[in-house]
């Protein structure tokens, strides 16, 4: 008996029958209908024989598209469970008053607010701005793909790992349940001794180096593939905040890699980093956690500005006004995000200067952001304003950002902040910028660069419905919000005392329905646009008339982007090509040299997916054999030194002969 | 008309293309990539430094570095590490003149080199923890053991990535390929060596100070 006990100890580790939630029926349902979805899926798959299509056409790619592609699928989808956590909370919310407990116990209610804040940020918004510059960038600055188009697909898998890890806590064990930057010493193995902030952990660790290995490729590309003639004020601005960006996620995920390693040597090899004993010093995690914390919301933002400055210029149909202060205001906007990092605990104590050096840099911070809506406004100031769907979600931005800034400044600063920490004006407050800035700019950006990635434009009926509902929907699930913080109400509350608070929660719920709606109908608006795909079929690759190199090209693009590289001498290079006659040529194609697919990023990151089993529930044999196959398989993988490939010169006049065809039927 | 003639004749016929596929070399953006690469593990070492520096005085009434270091020997470390430096620096020299032999030769010597400096590591901390300095007795004993652990772990890869490189080099010569790898782990070797000099002067020779 004891035998076989210390055996199945050796082998699961700390994984036994109680680990799974049998008792929690919420769980079982959700568990039922994703089997459901997952063996539907498998099975369509398997019927129209497409595992070998989607392993060699997509899971093994190297082209930028196709992974910048599947990090907004991946984004997607997480963003369907992200949404599931922010309903089920608005509604035990909405009904935990007079006695009633809701419907979650806190065990569980607990997990869900922690779940909702990691998800939405690593696994929504961070998939989908680098899909989406990933998808782009490239294209905008006249390059074939990313500088190392390997570790593109390497990084994505690396994601997707840690997304699954996080799906995985849903259904086996639980996940953390301490919030979404897990503070210590709550997160110490003392006070959670479960396997939830471990799957945290790991979760992030492994997403992580997908996040800063892409950064990285990101920068290089954008400093050395550029076209010729392109110089860096000559860049368009969406490459801009991109290059922003990723220079901000190389600075800063290493100290969240750092501080999250402290934690597990605290969780797993008892040292005292963050201890309340033995000398340690929980503020210190704090302090380096928002030191990658807050640069994050910039790495989150400044794309999302990008977007908006390419297209309220496009639908304006005139330069950007004042590009190169935008450009400055970006970049300054890049270096303050570093010294700003104290304002999210400024209840530390650190004492009246420093918290008046961080709430000064923070309200700065507000003048370059302030300096950009001006921009975008005396861009649309005199301008022939089309107001299609991208171009709405902009302006929607702009009414509900700036009430977000102004927020934001009013938290800054530090006497106000002590009243406010930790309310639901601050849930408000940061919503408000994620959902207003964020979230808005990657919806507009779905809709303006869909017909480039698939050829068709996205449906307007059905887009208009979804953007209304979640335009209206966002405000009255959140303004209540910030009346309730003001009156005092702390965040992650389960059940209430008073009341009198029920009316604004409810309301705040009727907000999360609408949105609920308003995904419905964007998801309505995906499958309407595919069905009918020849009806909104875009034959010339530039169906807005842009202004960027992106719209050069066929839609979607060929997998060489450019069959010839271009020449840039404006910064909207595609507007001063058209402008001055350019004349796509017809012949005297070459072969072009592209990167080869390949399956060491998918083995790669299943392999570390089963490193993060082996260790967050201590089966050390697999973390083991999993760390020592990771190590043995990236060696291997250097030994293969043919990485490229030449598309026959053949196939280029093909697809291009194809092209002017098609731009002949345009008449 | 007028006005077209005397327009500059790139205004008139603007080129937009390149006929000629430019040549891109191979692994032209290794070297930034690789060099972003580190300074973003400079900043993890700046995070150990910085945790160091917070906790390096909390010793939880136990030990402290006055009771612990050993500076002969961490002296001696040393200048297994800078050693290392100098015969990456020849191997370096002897992979620009196109020698196998002798880049493989000053990479093993390099490695040897770091191997004797890990021992040295692994013997140092045997010895701590034999008289009760664990990483687990405090704070500052947890960031010592952090810190210079993972500089340590940092040598232990670049090890293996040097043996590595020596098989492919003798499979394949000194290809640029090669070249650019042994570029590579030359700037991750040095960089090493920096924040060991980082280590010895913040952590040692200060913490005698203390």
């Amino acid at each position: 008996m004891s035998d076989s006990y210390t055996l199945a100890k050796i082998i699961f580790g700390r994984l036994t029958w109680e680990s799974f939630p049998i008792h929690e029926p919420i769980l079982i349902g959700t568990f039922i209908m994703v089997l459901i979805g997952g063996v539907g899926v498998v099975g369509a798959i398997t019927k129209y024989k497409l595992w070998g299509y989607l392993w060699t056409e997509w899971f093994t790619t190297v082209d930028h598209k196709r992974i910048g592609i599947m990090y907004m699928i991946l984004g997607l989808i997480m963003f369907l469970r992200g949404f599931a956590d922010a309903i089920m909370m608005r509604l035990q919310q909405a009904m935990a008053f007079n006695g009633s407990e809701g419907y979650l116990n806190a065990h569980h209610y607990d997990q869900v607010f922690t779940a909702h804040g990691v998800i939405m940020i690593f696994f929504v918004a961070m998939p989908m701005v680098t899909g989406l510059m990933n998808y782009i960038v490239p294209l905008q600055i006249g390059a074939r793909d990313v500088s190392f188009p390997f570790l593109n697909n390497f990084s994505f898998w690396m994601t997707t790992s840690g997304a699954v890890t996080v799906m995985m806590s849903l259904f086996v064990g639980e996940f953390a349940r301490t919030g979404w930057l897990a503070y210590p010493p709550l997160s110490g193995i003392a006070y959670s001794p479960d396997v939830g902030v471990d799957y945290y952990i790991w979760a992030l660790q492994i997403a992580g180096i997908g996040t800063l290995l892409s950064g990285v490729n990101l920068v290089a590309t954008i400093v050395k593939m550029r076209a010729p003639g392109m110089t860096m004020m000559k860049m368009p601005i969406f490459t801009w905040t991109s290059l922003c960006t990723n220079v901000l996620i190389v600075a800063a995920f290493p100290v969240l890699t750092a501080v999250l390693a402290l934690l597990s040597l605290d969780r797993y090899a008892g040292t005292a980093f963050f201890t309340n004993d033995f000398g340690g010093n929980a503020m210190m995690y704090v302090n380096l956690i928002w030191i990658w914390g807050h640069p994050e919301v910039y790495i989150l933002i400044l794309p999302a500005f990008g977007i908006f400055s390419e297209i309220t210029s496009t639908f304006s149909d005139k330069r950007l006004f004042g590009y190169t202060s935008m450009v400055y205001a970006t970049v300054v906007i890049t270096i303050l995000s570093y010294v700003v990092w104290l304002h999210h605990f400024f209840t530390m104590g650190s004492g009246a200067s420093v918290n008046s050096f961080f709430g000064i840099t923070t309200m700065v911070i507000s003048i370059p952001t302030g300096a950009k809506i001006f921009n975008w406004l005396f861009t649309m100031y005199r301008g022939r304003i089309r107001f299609e769907l991208p171009m709405m979600w902009t302006i929607a931005f702009m009414l509900t950002f700036t009430v977000g800034g102004m927020t934001g400044v009013l938290l800054a600063v530090p006497p106000a902040d002590f009243v406010l920490h930790n309310s639901l004006f601050l849930i408000a407050h940061f919503h408000n910028v994620i959902i207003g800035g964020v979230l808005f700019g990657l919806f507009a950006g779905i809709n303006y660069w869909w017909p480039k990635a698939f050829g068709f434009k996205l449906d307007t009926v059905w887009g208009k419905r979804s953007f209304w509902l979640w335009a209206v929907g966002f405000w009255f699930a959140f303004m209540p919000l910030y009346i309730l913080g003001l009156m005092g109400v702390t965040r992650r509350m389960r059940v209430f005392d008073d009341p009198s608070l029920q009316i604004w929660f409810v309301i705040a719920a009727l907000g999360a329905f609408m949105i609920a709606a308003g995904i419905a109908c964007m998801l309505m608006q995906f499958y309407v646009s595919i069905r009918d795909r020849e009806k909104l079929r875009d034959t010339t690759g530039d169906p807005w008339d842009g202004r960027t190199l992106e719209w050069a090209t066929s839609s979607p693009p060929p997998d060489y982007n450019f069959a010839f590289t271009p020449v840039i001498h404006d910064g909207d290079a595609w507007a001063d090509m058209k402008k001055r006659g350019y004349q796509r040529p017809l012949d005297g194609f070459r072969s072009i040299h592209m990167p080869s697919n390949t399956g060491t990023g998918v083995i790669l990151a299943g392999l570390s997916t089963a490193f993060s089993v082996g260790m967050i529930w201590y089966m050390w044999w697999l973390a083991g054999l999993s760390f020592v196959s990771i190590l043995a398989v990236a060696i291997g993988h250097t030994f293969n030194y043919k990485r490229d490939f030449h598309i026959p010169v053949e196939d280029v006049v093909r697809t291009e002969g194809e092209r002017t065809k098609l731009l002949a039927t345009q008449g | 008309m007028s006005t077209e003639a005397t327009a500059a004749p790139t205004d008139a016929n603007p080129v937009f293309y390149l006929a000629e596929e430019p040549h891109h070399p191979e692994g032209s953006s290794t070297a930034l990539g690789f060099w972003m690469y580190l300074m973003s593990d400079c900043l993890i070492f700046a995070c150990l430094f910085a945790t160091f520096a917070v906790l390096g005085g909390s010793y939880a009434g136990g030990p402290g570095p006055k009771d612990l270091f050993d500076l002969p020997l961490v002296a001696l470390n040393t200048a297994m590490l800078l050693f290392s430096s100098i015969t990456y620096g020849f191997a370096m020299l002897a992979t620009e003149k196109g020698k196998v032999g002798a880049t493989q030769g000053w990479l093993a010597i390099t490695g040897m080199f770091g191997l004797a400096f890990l021992s040295i590591e692994l013997y140092e901390f045997a010895h701590l923890i034999h008289e009760g300095a664990t990483p687990q007795r405090s704070a500052f004993l947890s960031s010592f053991f952090t810190l210079v652990g993972t500089h340590g772990l940092h040598v232990t890869f670049g090890t293996i990535w040097l043996v590595t490189l020596m098989v492919q080099v003798g499979k394949h010569g000194l290809i640029p390929a090669n070249k650019r790898r042994l570029m590579c782990l030359s700037m991750f070797w040095h960089f090493l060596d920096v924040i060991w000099i980082g280590v010895f002067t913040f952590v040692y020779l200060m913490g005698m100070l203390r």
